[in-house]
């Protein structure tokens, strides 16, 4: 499929999800969509960088964080409409991404993925110490009950699903159009043998810096909405570990050669999380969880290392 | 504000016994990914395993807690070989470490957390012994014994495996490992068991370090976190394979975390280690005394 009609096609699906999301009455199902789709932007914008160059990243937190605390920055300055701030959460995110990478990527794997970790904590330790944006009190931020939307008046919360819904489509098919590009041909050659790639002429540095902005880029816009979505925002919301551990989890589950791989994993593990909360399955509490996707990841990682695409492969024999 | 010379001074004081303590939880990772290059962010997961084991051993039998890591070292030793056996199989023997191997002990790390947190729950726990209370006075300085205790023991830990790692024959094997494995190999030694045993000795120290961290300060499952930052940026601050810079880093970096959280609040201090980190990083990636690049 070329990438135009799947474009067409993934906006199509897109909007009969949306379609049929929107005869659901009950508030609860909305919001799982909506974290289950943050979780869908979040894997994939990983995997960018994770799963096509083998970068690891550990600091999803830190750039949707940057995403959510640009929403709230903004919300005390202007009113700007939330497809703007989605966009500005893209920049900060992705501009963060581009300095990090031009301080780390030089250096081996290891070191970009530590620097990661640090650089969660320091931005962490800023904006908790940042009494503009609330510091450890946490910022509240007053969504409209509703708004106008291709001339109908919807609910708020369904309007943040339409746009986190937006999203997933962009970054999906923004993946699978970088996969099957030159551009996703030189990550791969990264991801497969960095030294062999520097030597027959791929501009290793540049492909690698592509990579880690444009997916700190996308896990800032999933970040943008988040503020409205949960009406109070602390440092140790925005900057959860869930984020981290999920982001690498669900495409390390999937399978992260190829855009498929986040999609299902991001939809399998998200709505366990989600049906956990529910029905407290198990006694389910956020510990829980966290132990669940640790074991997966853990047990994927070593028995199953292509994931669950890898192992339809293995089934279906193609 | 005025600059107090007393107080600047207890704060360098306080900042160098931190240090050394830093140096015992660091040393283990020197040896993990300074010399074996396997990246186990998981080691501090594997200190607060530590805490928790001289928690039991101190709250049931009233062992003092140094004693009671001793005693349970060996355990941790096997717990290491047990780790590294896993990761050798299933990611270093197919080439396969630089992702999945790093997947893998962030896995570990969110496990052993959350187990504990379901095990013991989130509230503080904290040891009782004879010397926790005490301090000893120097002058203007004053020296807890919560704090030296931890120091000298920590000095005592990283003096001993320097020695192991200089005059013994397995010693020998594991520097020979860390500079240079095929030679090791064509010498007839194995190297995946001269890394088993480096490896399971750097969780031993971990153990060992855990029981000096609940010395120290209370502990709860998931402070683990916070020091991944400190013990990384020591290691590659000293040049990662190496003792002594690694020694040098950890009491610098004790000093300046002190020093900050004297005069700017104690709030900044967790930003000061991965500042530190990113920096040296950024600028120089060999490190304070290292020769590599």
């Amino acid at each position: 499929m070329s990438n135009g009609r799947f474009w067409l096609v993934a906006s199509a699906v897109g909007l009969v999800v949306f379609a049929l999301l929107m005869q659901i009455d009950n508030e609860f199902y909305i919001r799982s969509a909506f974290v289950v789709l943050q979780f869908l932007v979040l894997a994939t914008a990983w995997n960018l960088l994770g799963g096509y160059t083998g970068y690891v990243n550990f600091g999803t937190a830190a750039f949707f964080a940057l995403g959510a605390y640009g929403t709230v920055v903004m919300d005390k300055l202007v009113h700007l409409p939330l497809p703007a701030l989605v966009l500005l959460g893209g920049l900060i995110s992705g501009v963060v991404g581009l300095a990090m990478g031009y301080l780390t990527l030089r250096l081996r794997g290891a070191f970009f993925s530590i620097a990661t970790l640090a650089l969660a904590v320091v931005l962490q330790t800023l904006i908790t110490n940042w009494d503009y944006v609330g510091g450890s009190r946490g910022a509240y931020i007053i969504a409209p009950a509703r708004i106008e939307l291709l001339g109908r008046q919807i609910q708020y919360t369904r309007y943040l699903l339409f746009i986190m819904l937006s999203l997933a489509i962009v970054a999906v098919a923004a993946a699978r159009s970088i996969e099957r590009s030159r551009l996703g041909y030189g990550f791969a050659s990264i991801r497969d043998d960095e030294q062999a790639a520097e030597a027959s002429g791929v501009p290793t540095l540049r492909l690698k810096l592509i990579a880690t902005t444009l997916s700190g880029a996308l896990m800032g816009m999933a970040g943008a909405p988040y503020p409205y979505y949960i009406t109070y925002l602390d440092p140790s919301s925005g900057f959860n570990l869930n984020y981290a551990v999920n982001s690498i989890a669900m495409p390390l589950i999937g399978g992260m050669t190829s855009w498929i791989g986040p999609i299902i994993g991001a939809l399998l593990i998200g709505s366990i999380q989600q049906f956990a909360v529910v029905t407290s399955f198990l006694g389910a509490s956020p510990a829980v969880n966290l132990l669940v996707v640790g074991a997966l990841l853990v047990l994927f990682v070593t028995l199953a290392p292509k994931g669950i695409v890898g192992l339809l492969v293995r089934v279906t024999g193609r | 504000m005025v600059l107090s010379l007393d107080l600047l001074l207890s704060a360098v004081v306080a900042g160098i016994l931190l240090g050394g303590f830093y140096a015992a939880m660091t040393v283990g990772v020197s040896m993990s990914f300074g010399m074996l290059d396997i990246v186990n962010i998981a080691h501090p997961a594997f200190i607060i395993l530590g805490s928790y084991i001289a928690y039991i051993l101190n709250a049931r039998f009233g062992l003092d807690p140094v004693l009671a890591s001793i005693l349970a070292a060996p355990a941790f030793y096997a717990l290491g070989a047990l780790v590294y056996q896993t990761y050798y199989v299933a990611f270093e023997r197919r080439g396969d470490e630089a992702l999945r191997g790093l997947a893998f002990f962030f896995g570990l790390l969110f496990i052993t957390e959350v187990a504990l947190i379901l095990i013991f729950g989130v509230d503080y726990r904290f040891v009782e012994t004879r010397y926790v209370g005490i301090t000893v006075h120097l002058g203007p300085i004053d020296l807890p014994l919560r704090m030296l205790v931890p120091f000298l023991s920590s000095l005592a830990l990283v003096g001993g495996l320097q020695l192991f790692l200089a005059r013994t024959f397995i010693g020998r094997a594991i520097m020979a490992v860390s500079q240079d494995r095929l030679a090791l190999q064509l010498m007839a030694a194995n190297p995946a068991r001269i890394k088993r045993i480096a490896f399971a000795l750097s969780i031993a120290s971990a153990g060992i370090a855990g029981a000096l961290l609940i010395l120290i300060q209370p502990v709860e499952p998931s402070i683990g976190r916070d020091f991944i930052g400190r013990v990384f940026a020591i290691c590659v601050l000293g040049g990662m394979g190496s003792f002594p810079g690694m020694l040098v880093a950890a009491l610098l970096l004790g000093i300046v975390e002190s020093v900050t959280a004297t005069f700017y609040g104690p709030s900044w201090a967790p930003a000061v280690a991965f500042g530190c980190l990113l920096l040296t990083l950024a600028l120089r990636p060999s490190g304070i005394l290292g020769r590599r690049a």
